[in-house]
């Protein structure tokens, strides 16, 4: 019947009352209400004080000040290419195509932290390296890595308190330490890191500077076994520590150590791998595993290029601790999916912006050696 | 004799709620991943793979609308109607292609690998350019928002004709057989 009707064609239908156009109308209007509702719920523009990456990297920007073109953390820093020589000791552990004998090219970057790209080397500032191992089968591996044996902070919420903590009084140059008590306060975890943290010697330059990739990751062998691994690189070149010596230094000495080295003779680090428990906690970076865990050297990176942030591939690279080859994975560390956030956010403001020139120019790696 | 058919082809409209459904879910999935700290993983592993779904379906799409051509439009619809409906079609069908085709691209000039599944990732299609990602970037970003914008006002209009005008367009589209 209603079939039939259509046939005839819609002037057939019965002509609708105001209050039911009216009503119709109405529920077209909640139908669509309701779709901008859910797109803008999932936006995140109903929760307006929710932490997001941009709000994350805002508070970077707050601290450190914007600096057009550089990275929103970990600012200053220099390139460096060489290669990964695997022993084959990884492969129990993970069928990733990085860890069957034979080498791989890895570029990297060295860096301080902090969101300031001029400012001057000193010895506490926190150590980074960036890597990425490029694999044979198309595939990358990158891991950002500091030189801190675990991380202060449990959580981005927790970070993102200590960055909104650091930024300095301009009336002391200091932060305000009201606030760094009561953050302190709230965070027994990170009290525990810092004495952690503080209790490992910080050495004299970036060459002799063991990094730690801090997060936990899973590691999946060829059989399927799945197991907690976090990872470090520790240096071939001796330990010295840093020199408690205040007095004048270049502002720029940790980077040129790292260059004169380098060009002096490439530097080398080991692959460590710290094999977990089950029982090891993987969803929190504050804390280290046990000493006795199985530590198994997988192979050699050597590094025996360095230049300037001008001319090195490393540059437009995010360090993105997320970018990994099948055989390892994220853990359930809720830092791993924030940093990887924070990171692409970082990326994406840098990127589009004209780049004044580093800190460490290509002219200072030409005068190295 | 031979009557026009009253509804699209059972293959295109199969094509078309499938589709409906994964737009929809990615339009939500990448607003919602970029403000996320937590599922900024999950989402993004979830997004790329499903960006390249919707790319291949699409060529699929173009092929089975020459091979099955939709029904005629209801006589309720004016010229203008008329030209309004096909014009956001002919928008939807280029976002569905151009959307993945500038996400693919934004992470060929990253150099973000382009992860399927496991150890299957796609090859580059740009080289490695700070100033192409960033222009990429904020072009996948509006071209999202006008595909969203552009889907409402498809929505509003089949409502429309479907409470108001009641000219059954809507079954023209419907899941199952309307008959002749």
């Amino acid at each position: 019947m209603s079939t039939y009707r259509e046939a005839l064609g819609e002037s057939e239908r019965p002509r609708l009352g105001i209050a039911s156009t009216l009503a119709r109308f109405a529920l077209i209007g909640v139908a669509l209400a309701a779709v901008a509702g859910a797109f803008a719920y999932f936006g995140g523009w109903l929760t307006p004080n929710a932490l997001t990456p941009a709000r994350l990297t805002d508070a970077f920007e707050h601290v450190g000040g914007v600096h057009a073109g550089f990275r929103r953390n970990h600012a200053k820093g220099v390139g460096v290419s060489g290669f990964f020589e695997s022993n084959g000791n990884g492969v129990r552990f993970s069928e990733a195509v990085v860890f069957r004998p034979g080498r791989v090219p890895v570029i990297g970057r060295f860096s301080l932290s902090g969101g300031q790209p001029y400012v001057a080397d000193a010895p506490d500032e926190v150590r980074g390296l960036g890597l990425q191992f490029s694999l044979p089968d198309g595939e990358v591996w990158r891991t950002a890595m500091v030189n801190l044996p675990v991380f202060p902070f449990r959580t981005p919420e927790a970070f993102y308190e200590q960055l909104v903590a650091s930024k300095p009084d301009p009336k002391t140059g200091k932060p305000d330490p009201a606030g760094m008590k009561a953050l302190l306060e709230r965070h027994p975890e990170t009290v525990q890191a810092m004495t952690v943290i503080k209790s490992q010697p910080v050495s004299s330059g970036f060459d002799n500077t063991t990094f730690h990739g801090l997060n936990a990751f899973r590691f999946i062998n060829s059989a399927g076994d799945s197991i907690p691994v976090r990872w470090l690189v520790t240096p071939m070149q001796p330990f010295e520590a840093a020199s408690a010596a205040s007095g004048p230094r270049d502002k720029n000495y940790l980077f040129e150590a790292l260059i004169a080295q380098i060009q002096r003779q490439p530097a080398r680090w080991h692959l460590i791998l710290v094999i977990g428990q089950p029982s090891d906690p993987t969803h929190d970076a504050t804390i280290a595993w046990p000493a006795e865990r199985e530590r198994v050297d997988v192979g050699t990176l050597t590094l025996d290029r360095v230049e300037s942030e001008e001319t090195s591939a490393a540059t437009d690279i995010n360090f993105d601790p997320l970018v990994l080859p099948a055989g390892i994975a994220p853990s359930d560390d809720p830092l791993l999916s924030a940093r990887s956030a924070v990171y692409a956010q970082s990326f994406t403001r840098r990127e589009g912006q004209a780049k004044p020139p580093s800190a460490i120019t290509p002219a200072d790696v030409r005068r190295g050696n | 004799m031979s009557t026009q058919p009253r509804q699209f082809a059972a293959f295109s409209r199969l094509l078309h709620w499938m589709m409906a459904a994964m737009v929809l879910t990615m339009l939500c999935i990448g607003v919602a991943m970029v403000v996320s700290l937590g599922n900024y993983h999950v989402l993004v592993s979830i997004h790329r793979p499903l960006g390249i779904a919707i790319l291949i379906l699409v060529v699929v799409r173009f092929v089975n609308r020459r091979l099955n051509p939709p029904p005629p439009f209801p006589a309720s619809m004016s010229r203008a109607e008329r030209l309004a409906a096909t014009a956001s079609e002919l928008a939807m069908y280029g976002l569905m292609l151009v959307l993945p085709l500038v996400g693919w691209g934004m992470l060929s000039a990253a150099r973000y690998p382009i992860v399927l599944h496991g150890s299957l990732h796609l090859p580059f299609i740009l080289p490695h350019s700070a100033t192409l990602y960033a222009v990429l970037r904020k072009t996948h970003t509006i071209l999202a928002y006008l595909f969203f914008l552009t889907f409402m006002g498809h929505f509003g209009a089949v409502l429309f004709h479907t409470l108001i005008v009641r000219d059954g367009l809507l079954k023209r589209m419907a899941p199952w057989n309307i008959g002749h």
